[in-house]
């Protein structure tokens, strides 16, 4: 196990280079909430959750709907190095003729599930998946990962509502909960807190976890698997920009892609050269 | 055949449909007792699903269950189906070109008491702009089963307009009911009524009173508004030099909209959009309301007459 927690490491920070490459190359693109979720999703990607990159269909998969879907280059690059799609298709990130659009679009993206982005909206599809997966007897698992600024949006009151009201216990929720959105922290703009609470209320079974400690990671989605009869919510708490020293928990960051000065020190936080080579 | 409500032909088709296809799952937003999904949910309580009353859940929940390889029916009355749930129809639905069929209820002024607040004029303009979008409105009963039908074979979202009150019966069993086909009701010359929903039945009854003054009106039935039937529009432009459009809808952006922009890009032709003319319903009885609002054979009548003055 220790080994897989160090793989698991290493991997997510193997797919934040990816993203700060992916985001100077675009020139456009959310930076700040794409390194916040990355250790969320490599969990996911390459520990818990089903899936075969070979068969992005395949019905015995786990889904994962990305709420937050502004957070679009993590999934995607966590997507190309699993081989859903060449990683050469990340050049093309929110170009005209790529099929990486700026928000997550099941139309043209192998591994992409529902269209996601404007926020609010990912749970309630991630219900009606989880709704429909048990009509049909199958063990496979919906994961929904939202922002805490997210949380502001009714309807995602609405789905958790609902998620209980059905004891949806196939599907997981994720707060990647990082303190912040574009115009500031989120306890400023519009409180979320407590969020733990509010889940709790709802009805679901709540975990809180270091976000960015793979280990509890691992644990913590282990741990929702064998909760019954109510919905799960793990609440996440990160940092923006992890990562990043100079992007970490600045609003600034929410939008904005590394500039050429920015790049060599990002990638040096990381443990990587500018040139690709190992530091 | 006796004369029932649209939403009382849904109900019943919806029940049949359940029994041929397991796939087929209901959302109802507390209103399934008016919008008649009530009858497939006592035959199949496991596939129906009562969403409360948060309209922009149900749709979007709708779009997971299409996403998972359902076929969701989404009802409750038009006003909250498009206008609460608008972006999610657009975002969760529309965009992605989920398989999900938004059958609305209680459209347009009749109906009736409950007022303008719960009258919805402009859906078939709201609907009609999102891409990917199909949009049906059935004039009767008969039409309504077969439209529900044609909806649930279809791959893609599919928002079908249906009404409160009972309505004349127009079709039997022998119509063939296609979606982006309209459908000639009655010959004539002079010009030509186009409606929908159930004001083809008053367009049919404008058309008998204009032949006892000698005037020879066309009478089309649209139940597709959205991919419209082009070619008949063109031809009865063509035939007969004027159009009449009627419907129970905001006269911007329905069925007379898009008839006008059919004509304007291809055959520019005098036309006299006949429908609510940019204001809200009001209470009181849906008969008298359709005549408040001018939406009587007699006001079909007298539009017609302008339009001839036209050609």
């Amino acid at each position: 196990m220790n080994a897989k927690i160090e793989e698991l490491k290493e991997k997510a920070r193997r797919l934040r280079i990816d993203i700060v490459r992916t985001l100077h190359h675009s020139k456009s693109g959310h930076t700040g909430g794409s390194l916040s979720v990355i250790d969320i999703l490599t969990v996911l990607y390459y520990y818990k959750m089903s899936h075969n990159p070979k068969d992005p269909k395949w019905a015995g998969r786990d889904r994962l709907v990305l709420s937050k879907g502004h957070a679009a280059p993590a999934q995607y690059v966590a997507l190309a190095d699993c081989g859903y799609f060449p990683k050469e298709d990340l050049k093309m990130l929110r170009q005209l003729g790529g099929h990486l659009q700026g928000h997550p679009d099941s139309k043209g993206t192998p591994g992409i599930e529902v269209c996601t982005g404007s926020l609010g909206q990912g749970l309630s599809m991630a219900v009606g998946m989880a709704l429909a997966l048990r009509l049909d007897s199958s063990s496979s698992r919906v994961y929904a990962v939202l922002g805490d600024g997210e949380l502001q949006e009714g309807q995602v009151w609405e789905a958790a509502m609902a998620s209980a009201h059905y004891r949806l216990d196939n599907l997981c929720i994720i707060i990647d909960a990082n303190g912040l959105q574009i115009d500031g922290e989120v306890a400023k703009v519009m409180g979320v807190e407590p969020i733990t609470g509010k889940f709790d209320s709802f009805g679901c079974h709540v975990i809180e976890v270091d976000g960015h400690d793979v280990e509890a990671l691992v644990k913590a989605f282990d741990d929702a698997e064998r909760i019954k009869g109510k919905p799960v919510a793990i609440v996440a708490r990160t940092v923006k920009g992890k990562g990043v020293s100079f992007f970490e928990n600045k609003a600034s960051y929410h939008g904005v892609t590394p500039s050429d000065e920015e790049l060599p020190k990002a990638l040096e936080c990381l443990g990587e050269s500018c040139d690709g080579g190992e530091k | 055949m006796s004369s029932i409500a649209t939403r009382d032909a849904y109900g019943e088709v919806l029940a049949e449909l359940g029994a041929e296809n397991e796939n087929i799952v209901v959302l109802d937003a507390d209103l399934s007792g008016s919008t008649k999904t009530s009858g497939f949910a006592k035959k199949f309580p496991e596939r129906f699903f009562n969403m409360g009353i948060a309209e922009a859940n149900m749709i979007g929940t709708a779009a997971g269950l299409a996403a998972a390889g359902k076929i969701p029916f989404a009802s409750t009355f038009a006003i909250f189906a498009v206008g609460r749930a608008w972006e999610q129809v657009r975002q969760s639905v529309a965009y992605p070109k989920a398989n999900v069929k938004i059958v609305a209820t209680h459209s347009g002024i009749t109906v009736g008491e409950d007022g303008g607040s719960h009258q919805a004029i402009e859906d078939i303009a709201i609907m009609r702009a999102v891409p990917n979008m199909t949009v049906i409105v059935p004039a009767d009963g008969m039409e309504t089963k077969l439209a529900v039908r044609a909806a649930a074979a279809y791959n893609g979202p599919v928002y079908v307009r249906l009404g409160r009150n009972k309505v004349p019966t127009i079709f039997d069993e022998n119509y063939q009911f296609v979606i982006g086909k309209g459908v000639q009701l009655r010959a004539g010359s002079d010009l030509t009524f186009i409606g929908t929903g159930l004001m083809t039945a008053q367009a049919l009854a404008a058309a008998e009173k204009l032949s006892e003054a000698g005037i020879s009106a066309r009478v089309i039935h649209m139940p597709t508004i959205k991919p419209i039937d082009e070619e008949i529009i063109i031809a009865a432009a063509r035939e007969t030099g004027a159009i009449v459009t009627a419907e129970e809808h905001s006269v911007i952006g329905g069925l007379g909209g898009a008839v006008s922009e059919v004509l304007c890009d291809r055959f520019p032709a005098p036309v006299k959009k006949v429908g609510l003319n940019d204001r809200f319903g009001l209470s009181g009885k849906s008969d008298e309301l359709l005549k408040y609002f001018g939406l009587m054979p007699e006001d079909l009548v007298a539009a017609a007459k302008e339009v001839l003055q036209r050609k």
